[in-house]
């Protein structure tokens, strides 16, 4: 992630000091891994607060992956309590969905997938409809107000792959490792100025 | 709809790709950190590097080669070869890889895929598999047998039962070779890639065998592979992953296709 910012002759800092985050013009909030240990390190070090209370100050925020599920209000993987800024629940893809050939679609959804915008927004700027991204994971978040889903990938079922309102905007696909659409969006989101 | 993937398979000895890619002017490049960047230029959807380094002292080398492949390519690529324990695979995963891949140390040692699913996630897991095919009998009822050594080694353990095992201790990816098609270019084991890619829910990357695009139409098709390896059809030239993905995309496979217009304008200096 940081190589990916740094290659756009952006500083990036790694970080989980809540000063240096306090510092910071803009956050990026990835995350691999399980909801449940990711929201009790988050909670033992007083980052789930931080970074809801950076968000109120209105510092744009870009959630990757597990960083876009747990800005969620509530995850089912090991039923999980999240940060609560988007309403919603994280839900499991259903394992049984099958493809035209009657194929058990594999989980995790993992690969390259397109996006469908549903509501423009200035880190789209330079993509092209056709233009995928990578993904790897099996639960995806649900916003509960439709107004909160930016772009939405199908993988058995349409489901949202961008999310966000205001200051916030969180992707469930990888952008630093989307090639060159990846580094678009990345490099929008380090000029975006959100009113 | 996801796509389906082509992956170049670079082999690493001592920091150098034993099988240079011979560009236009005929010039072998053994860097590998150069033929990622060509390859991820021409679109490959991933990359698998595998170390074949013999010397255990020398194995730091390819940390380096990891560290600055990390800085120059922007999609995901994993690192197979010489890991033994989770510690192995902390380094390679910290110095930048998305993925590790384990082969003979997970059949020699079970507990390493749960292992390093509990720490990494299995998405960082890959299983390398081996395979021959030895007919079947009481102990290989699928007729495929696991195989290490470069197939020297013949291990009484059944491919399917193998990889369902694999997936059930937290694997998240297959990648299946077979030691029967690796290096004819007569084309991918399409019966033992089905059999494997139907009967597991995690994503098998299809290797060994690959010569011209049609080999990689079938494995993606009758093969139910999710994403195809290939090596020396493209370090030689004779094919490119460009070339590759209009003849599959012409025959109704989902390709990403890597020609947008933000792509040009990010080459041609960071900005948009």
């Amino acid at each position: 992630m940081a190589h990916a910012v740094s290659y756009l002759g952006f500083k990036a800092v790694i970080t989980s000091n809540i000063q240096e985050i306090n510092k910071a013009e803009r956050i990026i909030f990835p995350g691999v891994g399980a909801a449940g240990s990711a929201m009790k390190s988050l909670k033992s070090q007083s980052l789930d607060a931080a970074i809801k209370s950076e968000f109120v100050t209105g510092k744009p925020i870009l959630g990757i992956c597990l960083g876009t599920q747990i800005i969620m209000g509530h995850s089912n993987e090991n039923d999980t309590s999240c940060i609560g800024i988007i309403k919603g629940n994280v839900s499991p893809f259903d394992p049984n969905m099958r493809d035209e050939e009657d194929m058990i679609l594999k989980i995790p959804h993992m690969g390259w997938n397109s996006i469908q915008v549903k509501i423009d927004h200035p880190l789209f700027s330079g993509l092209k409809k056709e233009d995928e991204f990578y993904f790897v994971h099996s639960f995806y978040p649900a916003p509960e107000k439709k107004g909160d889903i930016i772009a939405s990938t199908s993988y058995g079922t349409p489901f949202p792959s961008v999310i966000g309102f205001d200051n916030i905007i969180a992707t469930q696909f990888h952008p630093e490792k989307s090639g060159k659409p990846g580094l678009t969006l990345l490099n929008n989101f380090c000029r975006w100025q959100p009113c | 709809m996801l796509s389906k993937r082509i992956i170049p398979c670079l082999d690493v000895r001592e920091g150098k790709t034993t099988k240079g890619i011979k560009f236009k002017n005929n010039v072998d490049i053994g860097d590998p950190v150069e033929m990622a960047r060509f390859y991820y230029e021409q679109g490959a959807d991933e990359i698998v590097f595998y170390d074949i380094t013999a010397s255990h002292e020398k194995r730091d080398i390819m940390i380096d080669v990891v560290k600055q492949v990390a800085k120059t390519i922007f999609i995901p690529f994993s690192v197979g070869g010489g890991i033994r324990n989770v510690d192995d695979m902390r380094t390679v995963l910290l110095a930048g890889a998305e993925k590790i891949s384990v082969n003979s140390a997970a059949v020699l040692d079970p507990d390493i895929i749960s292992k390093g699913a509990k720490a990494f996630g299995s998405q960082c897991v890959v299983l390398g598999m081996d395979v021959k095919y030895v007919g079947k009998k009481n102990k290989i009822p699928s007729g495929y047998e696991i195989v290490i050594n470069g197939g020297r080694k013949h291990m009484g353990l059944d491919a399917l039962k193998w990889a369902q095992r694999a997936q059930a201790l937290g694997a998240g990816e297959i990648c299946l070779n077979s030691i029967d098609a690796d290096g004819m270019q007569q084309g991918y084991e399409l019966n033992l890639t089905s059999l494997i890619s139907k009967n597991v829910s995690i994503p098998v990357i299809a290797s060994g065998g690959a010569g011209k695009p049609e080999h990689l139409k079938d494995v993606l098709t009758k093969g139910k592979a999710d994403a195809a390896l290939i090596a020396s059809m493209v370090h030689y030239g004779t094919y490119t992953i460009p070339g590759m993905k209009k003849y599959l995309d012409s025959n109704g496979i989902k390709v990403r296709k890597t020609n947008s217009s933000a792509e040009e304008s990010l080459q041609n200096g960071n900005t948009l």
